[in-house]
């Protein structure tokens, strides 16, 4: 046996309560779905309510004049069949309920009440269509209790991982993300300029032009300095007739940038040691065959990065870099070394050089050099260096006094090697002339991190290195 | 061809659109003998009748309701409004009854314009000084004009009598007598609706804007080219209801950092739709977060100094220009 209530229905969202007017069918008539029962009176609107399923009238339990409130149950079917029940008015359009194995000779129907529908008692989930409502919109008008939804702390710290800049240095902006990933870049390959040191379109444009990026990166900018890097611009300068403008390449241009701005941002200052490559150019000339046959050009420049990667780790100031009032200590020592180009400077860099042997340096010296000529080098080479070598003694120019590559403390100047004349100390302890291979060791160094004696005690170190560089190392 | 104000421009577009269809009339407050509060009916009274220039009491319910009635009869109404600001008297029949008429009764069509001075800058005080466009553009139904320029206030009150659909022409006063230009005899002088202009072509940073500050806007991009070498790229709307998306579109796609100003308040006006628009269909456009300039969210102040500090000047354009171009 299973009997459903029939209620006093609401006829509109002010109405509370309504009449039944009167009783169109008795007790222990026959109803069809939807069929007329009976009929109410409203402040609003009389109307005839019908029946919500098939059965017979079991139960009339309000009678005609008297006036209840919405939802009172007024009478009770009998229904004998046990179909599945849907929701008809919350759900959309259902399929034809299925037929009920008891009662063959009815329709198919509906045997239990519309469930009254509950609204979600958390907040309604993400994929939720919006302009659904997550309440129901029942014909009978229940009004679903107050949805209860707030935020958490676990909700709150989801947000709170990382900082602004931390975010927008991480993720940019959705046109840089968009570019990055059509070129197949990595974000953090590329240098950035923008607020917080973020990657804007145009730092993806001109990694993108350059094949390679900018030598150096700008230093990120605070996040209050909303304000991008300002050029010093010279005077205005016109051509004579007969002069040759050439615009600038981007590449001269960023190097030009580059230049001015790391004179700006460093307290440069230069020593100047000599050193005695005698004994360095023996061990070359006795290991340059032997070094051939393996595919190798021995040159003084792998044994000057040899001994400058090996001293650098006990020199820490020397591989460091400048982060607003901080000081970075570089754990890896990563050598740029710079190449002459015909069309420009780069400093291609021997990652981990620190672990190379003096094969291994001269193989990665020769190798980078040859591939950055070739414009063959990849974006990785030409990031991340901790200390650069220059080599302007290759030309004959007796010293160098370079410029800083940013944001890196010291630089180091190879000047030409070559045979001078030389006071030694005879085993007699008399002083007499001799002619020496020597060459000037020049560094420019970041006087705000780096203090003379710093600088001096490391060159100090890469000349006894170089002076008395043993042969088991070659 | 001599030079004619922005206002001018509005009569000598009422004035042919008159001319040239005999059902436009015009209805209003003192618009007859006397010629508008502003003047910009002067000399249609005496050229086409009371018949066709008809005075009205003091009730933007009347004249508006009385419009539609008219509509639907055939005639085509211009109503002004002496200040946009008493409009608001008409919101229900404009929006329940007027944006509302074609769907209702099954194509009924509602062809008449409001127009009227809206804006500020003329120490008009709170009830003198309003932009009205945000209220209705959340209406659908009505369409919603504002010409910056002397060409599109005639070009666009031309267009706007034409069109079958009601349209609210709210032009600016404080462009009425500012503004003048020389405009074309050889051809018709029309506007479309739903089209926007570009002001100035730009590169760095897009400035989508509407009306009076088109002015403005021109004024900061004179600034930021000479003090800062960015170009700056304005696209004057022209056409709120409906927006010219495509336009909109083009120009962030085109610089991928925009600027949204306009006069109104900021809270729920035209601009907040705008940024909406962009984030919909070009989010992955957007190099820097869409950013606003519109006033404070305050009554307009009358005192002149407080009048120039809630409003959006060229110099809050500048600084807006500069956190978008430095992102």
């Amino acid at each position: 046996m299973a009997r459903i209530d029939v209620v006093m229905p609401q006829m509109g969202e002010s109405i509370a309560e309504g009449t039944l007017s009167r009783w169109l069918k008795a007790v222990g008539d026959q109803v069809k779905r939807d069929e007329p029962m009976f009929e109410i009176s409203t402040d609003k609107v009389d109307a005839e309510i019908p029946a919500p399923s098939a059965g017979v009238l079991a139960e009339i339990l309000v009678q005609e004049g008297e006036t209840v409130e919405v939802q009172t149950v007024v009478a009770r079917l009998e229904t004998d069949t046990a179909a599945a029940a849907t929701s008809p008015a919350t759900s959309p359009p259902t399929s034809a309920p299925s037929q009920s194995a008891l009662a063959p000779s009815q329709p198919p129907d509906l045997a239990e009440p519309p469930p009254v529908p509950q609204p979600q008692a958390t907040a309604p989930a993400p994929t939720d269509h919006p302009e659904v409502a997550s309440g129901p919109t029942s014909a009978e008008g229940v009004s679903p209790p107050p949805v209860q939804a707030t935020y958490t702390e676990a909700d709150r710290r989801v947000g709170a991982e990382e900082t602004f800049e931390e975010r927008l240095t991480r993720k940019s902006t959705p046109l840089v993300r968009r570019m990055v990933a059509e070129h197949d870049l990595r974000l953090g390959d590329i240098p950035g300029t923008g607020l917080a040191g973020r990657v804007t379109k145009k730092d993806v444009l001109d990694y993108l032009e350059l094949g390679v990026p900018r030598t150096a990166a700008a230093a990120p900018a605070s996040p209050e300095a909303h304000t991008p890097p300002s050029r010093v611009s010279g005077p205005l300068v016109d051509p004579w007739p007969g002069d040759r403008v050439e615009p600038w390449s981007r590449i001269r241009k960023l190097t030009a940038d580059h230049m001015v701005m790391s004179r700006r941002v460093s307290a440069h200052v230069n020593s100047v040691i000599e050193v005695d490559y005698s004994r360095v150019a023996s061990l070359r000339a006795a290991k340059k065959s032997e070094y051939g046959e393996r595919g190798v050009n021995l040159t003084f420049l792998a044994f000057i990065a040899k001994a400058v990667a090996d001293a650098l780790p006990r020199h820490a100031v020397l591989n460091a870099a400048v982060s607003g009032e901080s000081t970075i200590y570089r754990r890896e020592v990563n050598l740029g070394v710079a190449v002459a180009l015909d069309w420009g400077l780069i400093v291609p860099v021997i990652r981990h050089a620190d672990g190379l042997s003096l094969l291994g340096m001269a193989r990665a010296i020769n190798d980078l050099a040859e591939r950055a000529r070739g414009k063959r080098l990849s974006p990785d080479e030409v990031q991340k260096g901790t200390f650069t070598i220059t080599n302007p003694g290759v030309f004959g120019t007796f010293v160098g006094l370079p410029i800083l590559n940013q944001p890196q403390s010291a630089i180091l100047a190879v000047g030409a090697i070559e045979k001078r004349p030389s006071v030694v100390q005879g085993p007699d302890g008399v002083d007499a002339l001799a002619i020496r291979t020597k060459g000037m060791l020049a560094l420019s160094f970041d006087h705000r991190i780096v203090d003379g004696a710093d600088a001096d005690r490391f060159l100090a170190e890469l000349r006894v290195m170089l002076q008395e560089f043993p042969e088991s190392a070659t | 061809m001599a030079e004619i104000t922005y206002l001018e421009a509005i009569r000598e577009g009422l004035h042919e659109e008159m001319e040239r269809d005999a059902t436009v009339v015009l209805l209003g407050e003192d618009i007859g003998e006397y010629g508008g509060a502003f003047k910009v009916t002067q000399g249609l009274h005496a050229r086409f009748g009371e018949d066709r220039v008809i005075e009205t009491p003091i009730s933007e319910i009347a004249i508006v309701g009385v419009a539609a009635g008219m509509s639907h009869m055939g005639m085509r109404p211009v109503c002004e409004m002496q200040f946009i600001d008493f409009m608001s008297n008409a919101y229900s029949i404009l929006t329940n009854y007027v944006a509302t008429s074609r769907y209702r009764t099954a194509g009924l069509p509602v062809p008449l314009v409001v127009r009227g001075p809206s804006g500020g800058g003329v120490r008009g005080g709170p009830f003198h000084s309003q932009n009205a466009e945000a209220g209705y553009l959340h209406t659908p139904g009505l369409k919603i004009v504002t010409p910056a320029t002397v060409y599109d206030a005639k070009g666009l009150i031309k267009a706007a009598i034409r069109d079958d659909d009601p349209v609210l022409y709210l032009e600016h006063k404080y462009l009425y007598r500012r503004l003048k230009d020389e405009l074309p005899t050889d051809r018709e002088v029309l506007t479309p609706l739903g089209k926007a202009r570009l002001a100035q072509a730009g590169t760095d940073v897009s400035i989508v804007t509407y009306s009076a500050m088109v002015y403005k806007a021109l004024e900061a991009a004179a600034i930021l080219e000479r003090e800062d070498g960015l170009s700056v790229e304005v696209l004057d709307l022209r056409s709120l209801q409906p927006l010219d998306d495509e336009a909109i579109l083009t120009t962030t796609k085109k610089t991928n950092r925009v600027l949204v100003a306009h006069e109104d308040t900021r809270t729920g006006g035209v601009g907040a739709e705008i940024v909406a628009r962009i984030n919909e269909l070009a989010f992955e456009w957007l190099d820097a977060p869409i950013r606003r300039v519109c006033a404070h969210d305050v009554p307009l102040p009358f005192a002149p100094t407080l009048e120039d500090f809630v409003l959006p000047q060229t110099a809050d354009l500048v600084s807006a220009c500069r956190w978008l171009a430095a992102y």
